[in-house]
């Protein structure tokens, strides 16, 4: 009997739900759930990571990613500026900085200043100002690139309309182009920030102490003394914890450019 | 009428590379006087009007506005470019309207007209917020202060746009071709609104293809073609009784 085409579309349709079901059904069957629990999730391990966790991990891992990307933006919006200028060096310098930092793994960024570079020039860095310079140079690569791109896409009017009205090119820049750069170039930053939050957790090369344990590590170093996954599961989740919201954030910072500014309507009537 | 010439250009060249868009252009405005200038596109009339803010930089001639050269200071025989906040002090007296509009996306209307009396003139903020408030209302639009220019029509972008360079307290005005994006029902309020900044009395230079607002309002009317002026003369002269072929064959494509 011929099927109609509609009715052959349900028919596949049908039939992709029931494969799921099977192979949900088949991996829900064949596994050894108790064991899982055991090996992934055991509440018991998983009740002894906290507060820990939170307080002291978590923390940290906020701060060193902060402190990394505070640093970053500043250096990348620098660089960025130095790529759009005038003068050829500042463009070069820009240039071969982005090619060099976004060429190399954080992994050897965090070993060279973690230990070169104090060696080198005999000086001591404290595990905080560490992680700030190896995060922010890679990190600062990135957001050089994604500005540049963003101050490119501002319409060439908007610099002239600014102009027009008497700012100077600095004014026109620091008013009208950046502000306009980072609302386009929002999404791919939050994406460079998420980046950061997990290369932060290369800090382990420096050596910690405890109270300087972030996620990873902390997670790492429960295991020793558990013969399960379960604080590694934990602390994953934690770095979810950090990072959806994130996304979210840079969405809602998105949506809020196009929506009106009730307050300032009513101070003109006012 | 006064002898001192609010625009005044004398020779003034224009080339991209190779391409040369004004051959020589010798132009005269005076204060209060509302001139518009119309051509085909191509003819370098928007050109002529950004080398008077020199957001184009002329090439030889010259150009002065209010009494002071553009863009450069005369010692002796020899010319000196401006810097660049020299020239931004200058272009702070002249407003400028533009085909698309360019007002600020990430700031609301009020926020749009505000902005330069602030940063530039460093006007103190409460002033400044009055003044856009009233010029907001003379352009008819009060009620949309707080509206970012996305969520705005755009005819009334444009007004927009007029009060943030009016904000500015300019002393001449250039617009290019200020209505040639808009929606047709759209035009008659920005005409509107430039038809009463003329009757204020502001200097203006307007490049536009609206014939209607060339003859009622307009005080002078220059027809350019291929980077020179063809014919200038009051708008009466030039739309019923052209002198040139030239602009006998623009008129009877645009009337």
């Amino acid at each position: 009997m011929a099927l109609t085409r509609r009715q052959r579309r349900a028919a596949f349709r049908g039939a992709q739900y029931l494969l799921l079901v099977a192979v949900l059904l088949t991996l829900a069957f064949t596994a050894n759930w108790g064991e899982l629990q055991r090996g992934f999730f055991d509440l018991d391990v998983a009740a002894e990571q906290f507060p820990d966790i939170l307080s002291v991990a978590l923390v940290n891992t906020v701060v060193y990613t902060v402190v990394g990307f505070a640093f970053g933006a500043v250096l990348g919006l620098v660089l960025a500026l130095m790529r759009l200028s005038s003068v050829g060096p500042y463009r070069w310098i820009a240039a071969g900085y982005v090619e060099l930092f976004r060429g190399l793994p954080a992994l050897l960024v965090f070993i060279a200043f973690g230990f070169g570079v104090p060696i080198a020039f005999h000086i001591r860095f404290t595990t905080l100002s560490t992680v700030m310079l190896a995060l922010g140079l890679v990190g600062a690569a990135y957001i050089a690139e994604t500005l540049r791109s963003g101050i490119q896409a501002v319409p060439r009017g908007q610099v002239e309309a600014a102009r027009s009205l008497g700012m100077s090119q600095a004014r026109a820049m620091v008013s009208i182009v950046i502000p306009q750069a980072f609302r386009i170039v929002l999404p791919s930053l939050t994406n460079e920030l998420i980046l950061l939050v997990k290369d932060s957790s290369l800090v382990y090369l420096l050596g910690l102490t405890g109270a300087q344990y972030e996620l990873a590590k902390f997670g790492r170093d429960a295991m020793n003394t558990n013969p399960t996954l379960t604080p590694v599961v934990v602390s994953g989740l934690c770095y979810l914890v950090i990072t959806i919201p994130l996304s979210y954030l840079s969405r809602w910072l998105e949506r809020r450019g196009n929506a009106p500014k009730k307050d300032s309507a009513l101070e003109v009537q006012s | 009428m006064s002898d001192r010439l609010m625009v005044k250009a004398e020779g003034v060249h224009k080339n991209f590379g190779r391409v040369e868009v004004l051959k020589g252009i010798d132009l005269e405005v005076r204060p209060g006087e509302v001139m518009c200038v119309i051509g085909p596109s191509g003819s370098g009339k928007s050109t002529f009007l950004r080398c008077i803010n020199h957001l184009e930089k002329v090439n030889a001639g010259k150009l002065w506005v209010d009494g002071e050269l553009v863009g450069y200071r005369q010692k002796g025989d020899k010319l000196y470019e401006l810097r660049d906040h020299e020239v931004a002090q200058k272009r702070r007296e002249i407003g400028m309207v533009f085909q698309k509009f360019n007002l600020f996306p990430h700031m609301t209307a009020l926020e749009n007209v505000m902005e330069a009396p602030i940063q530039v003139k460093k006007e103190p903020r409460g002033e400044v917020r009055e003044r856009a408030a009233e010029l907001l209302r003379q352009v008819g639009l009060s009620d949309k202060a707080g509206n970012y220019p996305a969520q705005l029509s755009g005819g009334q972008q444009q007004r927009v746009a007029i009060a943030r360079a009016l904000a500015m307290k300019p002393k001449l005005m250039l617009f290019d071709e200020p209505t040639s994006a808009l929606d047709p029902e759209l035009v008659g309020d920005v005409l509107g609104v430039m038809r009463q900044l003329a009757d204020e009395g502001m200097t203006m230079v307007v490049v536009t293809h609206e014939m209607g607002f060339a003859r009622e309002v307009g005080d002078s009317l220059v027809f350019m073609d291929g980077g020179v002026v063809v014919e200038q003369g009051t708008p009466r002269e030039v739309i019923t009784d052209p002198q040139h072929e030239r602009t006998k064959a623009f008129l009877a494509k645009v009337l």
